[in-house]
């Protein structure tokens, strides 16, 4: 027969004050943890999100990144004639080729890297169903205006609607707030490609291309048809595998992320056990006495664990609420690829929730086992005389 | 007895429990020690070489990935105070495959020069003189050479990715340095001659400046001279250089301060807890001593000093599971020079880490203590464990 739980919530109430200093122990450990796995979730979800499985992202062959690219502007015409593009609103392939470089805005008395991407009209029409325009109007062709996305405008100076802001060879106008949905294009600046292309002298090549496909087993094709193309030199990827490469560069902090919930754990670890022999200490007469009544080994042992499980729960618990308020904070990192800022926002996800509690119930079923099943094993008799 | 015996004997009393908190202390304040030889490392002091503080490092203004006219290296050098200046070019590129494992930074560069911009890194005279008359060589750090095996003569193939071109080097030196670099230098005119946009183009200059005093002056001199350019440059000191990329990480900083206060206040509950529990369970003994006639200080005494005795053991085991980390990471495939600096910064972050968990042990024990100290003999007598 079990014993019942309400023992130990009974007990671990009647030593609040030793419940409570273990709990939050443990709960320091999860809020590192959290702490971490939020970051690494936010910064997930900025790389990952980013990518439409429809549109194919074309580079120079050889080249890893958006911004290592670079190929001569007639080569345009022909990814134009492939078949298996969808069309835009106007009936042509479509396609839209880009330049993405890099610019320094100045934040808190120093520069920052900020993506700048130059797109034709067709650039807007394929990322779409990602982004919306949530203020102002896009950029026109032909003109120094700048659409800046919702992050760039809550984290530097004048970037509201109407504002000139001041990179390259001097201002631009800002017309418009775009919100990227939490990808990668929330970090960026949007304006014509040929804008890109003058300034920064660069009129007979194009950086990259995105060529928009109807539906995914056209998408792949179609990146093997540019791929697989001698004349072109050029590669096709889809753009959520280009994403997929780039989250590697949060690496670092994973890798530091385990090392950190790794040691912590050790640390709660021991400290739970100490509390959980300290418990079956205290009891020892109570647990012969259960043992008398008739309550076997096997209860006792699953009692105490049950215990040392509930323990690491109310930890888990503090530690969460105690991370709730970093919930929604942006911060940044760097694209190792092409030095640029990337924003993303701090999230308590449903696997961030369920990582924890199952971590913090490893640590209590840890800590727990050894003091279990030493109050387990003890002679009644002994146990009794205590 | 003594009283230095009577806290021994009753800080392993129970030996489990003395060991189970000695661990649960030593773990946080392993992490401890471990972030704040890091820490150090990033942001402390230099432990690099001297000639670091007098080397500039002068880049296109708007970020790494722009690169500036190879010409401006012969203005640069006619600045006063410049005695040598060197194009550097990163090349990126794949060794074998693109795995972490043969990751290592590849710089194309102008060998006259290079070893006058990085006099720390030393080199046999006929391998400089060796590389310089093979366009199509390569020097490389020795503890690189190491770990792949190299030898000089050895061929070492590099497929470019950022500029589309094969480099078929010749190993023609090896160089050996304080710091082990891990880096692979070779001739940037090998690519140039290959690479029609690569022409003329430099990814940053390295400057060497005659004395510490003239560094700002001559970092100032040059951005001046380019403000006006169609590529206005960045100069800054190697060490400014160096922390614009742990800035690329994030706010490595506050990362770094979340995760120590974490750590110090698990210490302070695991020692704090642990301590009331062996206090409380002595009530008794607390009166028999009083009775025995020691006075209330000395009890103080004996509770504080068990605790501080727990907690320094608990600090000097995670400071040394720390220094065995940083150790290991020297051999990481990236990041290793960083954990070289940390690991001789341990020596400096080490005491202050004993000195956290004395701390610690003194505040977390301080409170338990006076309360049993104060207990009147006769509660004390009558209280049930």
């Amino acid at each position: 027969m079990a014993i019942p739980i309400s023992y130990n919530i009974r007990n671990m109430i009647l030593r609040k004050r030793l419940t409570l200093m273990t709990a939050l122990g443990i709960a320091l450990t999860v809020t590192t943890t959290v702490f971490l796995m939020m970051l690494l979730a936010g910064m997930r979800k900025a790389f990952v999100s980013s990518g439409d499985p429809l549109n194919v992202l074309v580079l120079r062959k050889g080249s890893t990144s958006e911004l290592a690219g670079g190929f001569t502007k007639d080569k345009l015409p022909i990814l134009k004639e492939l078949p298996g593009i969808a069309p835009d609103s106007h009936g042509q392939p479509m396609v839209s080729g880009e330049w993405v470089v890099v610019v320094a805005l100045p934040r808190a008395g120093s520069e920052v890297n900020v993506t700048l991407r130059g797109m034709e009209q067709d650039g807007l029409e394929l990322r779409s169903k990602k982004v919306k325009l949530v203020e102002g109007s896009w950029f026109r062709p032909g003109q120094r205006e700048v659409v800046v996305s919702r992050s760039i405008h809550g984290r530097y100076g004048n970037t509201n609607v109407g504002d000139m802001i001041d990179f390259g060879k001097g201002p631009w106008k800002v017309t418009g707030i775009f919100d990227g949905g939490g990808s990668a294009y929330d970090s960026e600046i949007w304006t014509d490609v040929n804008q890109v292309a003058s300034q920064f002298n660069r009129q007979n090549a194009l950086g990259n291309a995105y060529l928009r496909a109807p539906d995914k087993p056209a998408a792949d094709a179609l990146k093997h048809r540019v791929a697989d193309d001698q004349q072109l030199q050029l590669d096709g990827m889809l753009e959520t595998e280009y994403y997929d490469k780039q989250t590697a560069s949060g690496g670092g902090i994973r890798l530091m992320g385990y090392i950190v919930a790794f040691t912590m754990a050790i640390g709660s670890i021991f400290a739970a056990a100490n509390t959980m022999y300290a418990a079956v200490a205290y009891r020892s007469r109570e647990i012969a006495t259960l043992r008398v009544i008739g309550f076997r080994r096997v209860s006792i042992v699953t009692s105490f664990l049950f215990e040392s499980v509930l323990l690491a729960l109310v930890g888990a618990a503090i530690g969460i609420l105690l991370m709730l308020p970093f919930n929604g904070m942006s911060t940044s990192t760097s694209n190792q690829v092409t030095f640029s800022e990337v924003v993303f926002t701090m999230q308590i996800t449903l696997s961030v929730v369920v990582t924890a509690v199952v971590f913090a119930i490893f640590m209590g079923f840890v800590g727990g086992v050894a003091p279990a099943w030493g109050a387990a094993r003890r002679e009644i008799l002994a146990a009794l005389r205590d | 007895m003594t009283l230095a015996r009577f806290v021994r004997k009753n800080a392993f009393r129970n030996k489990r429990r003395t060991f189970l908190t000695i661990l649960s202390i030593a773990f946080p304040l392993l992490l401890l020690s471990f972030l704040m030889s890091i820490w150090r490392a990033f942001f402390g002091d230099d432990l690099r070489s001297a000639q670091s503080n007098q080397r500039l490092i002068t880049r296109h203004k708007v970020s790494l990935a722009n690169l500036v006219p190879g010409y401006y290296r012969d203005k640069i050098r006619h600045i006063p105070g410049v005695t040598h200046v060197v194009n550097m070019n990163w090349f990126g590129g794949i060794y074998k495959d693109t795995t972490q494992k043969n990751f290592f930074a590849r710089f194309g560069t102008d060998p006259e020069e290079f070893f006058d911009v990085y006099p720390e890194l030393t080199i046999p005279p006929d391998q400089l003189e060796a590389w310089k008359k093979d366009r199509a060589g390569c020097v490389a750090d020795a503890e690189l050479a190491k770990k792949y095996g190299w030898k000089v003569g050895d061929r070492i193939v590099l497929q470019g990715d950022i500029y589309p071109i094969r480099l078929d080097l010749t190993l023609r030196g090896i160089f050996t340095a304080q710091l082990p670099n891990n880096s692979l230098y070779f001739n940037q005119k090998y690519v140039e001659e290959g690479v029609a946009f690569a022409k003329g183009q430099a990814g940053f200059f390295g400057i060497m400046v005659d004395s510490p005093q003239n560094v700002d002056r001559v970092s100032h001199a040059v951005d001046a001279t380019f403000a006006n350019a169609p590529e206005p440059t960045r100069t800054e000191t190697e060490k400014a250089f160096g922390l614009s990329f742990v800035a690329m990480l994030g706010n490595v900083k506050a990362f770094i301060l979340v995760i120590s206060s974490a750590a110090v206040f698990t210490i302070l509950l695991v020692s704090g807890n642990t301590i009331a529990m062996s206090i409380r369970e002595r009530t008794r003994e607390v009166a028999v001593l009083k009775t025995l006639g020691f006075t209330q200080r000395t009890i103080l005494g004996l509770f504080i000093g068990e605790a501080l005795a727990i907690a320094f053991i608990g600090g000097v085991l995670g400071t040394l599971i720390a220094l065995v980390f940083l150790a290991g990471g020297t051999h990481a495939p990236q990041g290793a020079q960083m954990f070289l600096i940390a690991l001789r910064e341990w020596k400096f972050t080490a005491p202050t880490s004993w000195a956290v968990a004395l701390l610690a042990g003194l505040l977390s024990s301080a409170i338990p203590a006076y309360g049993a100290s104060r207990t009147g003999i006769v509660d004390g007598l009558r209280h049930i464990g």
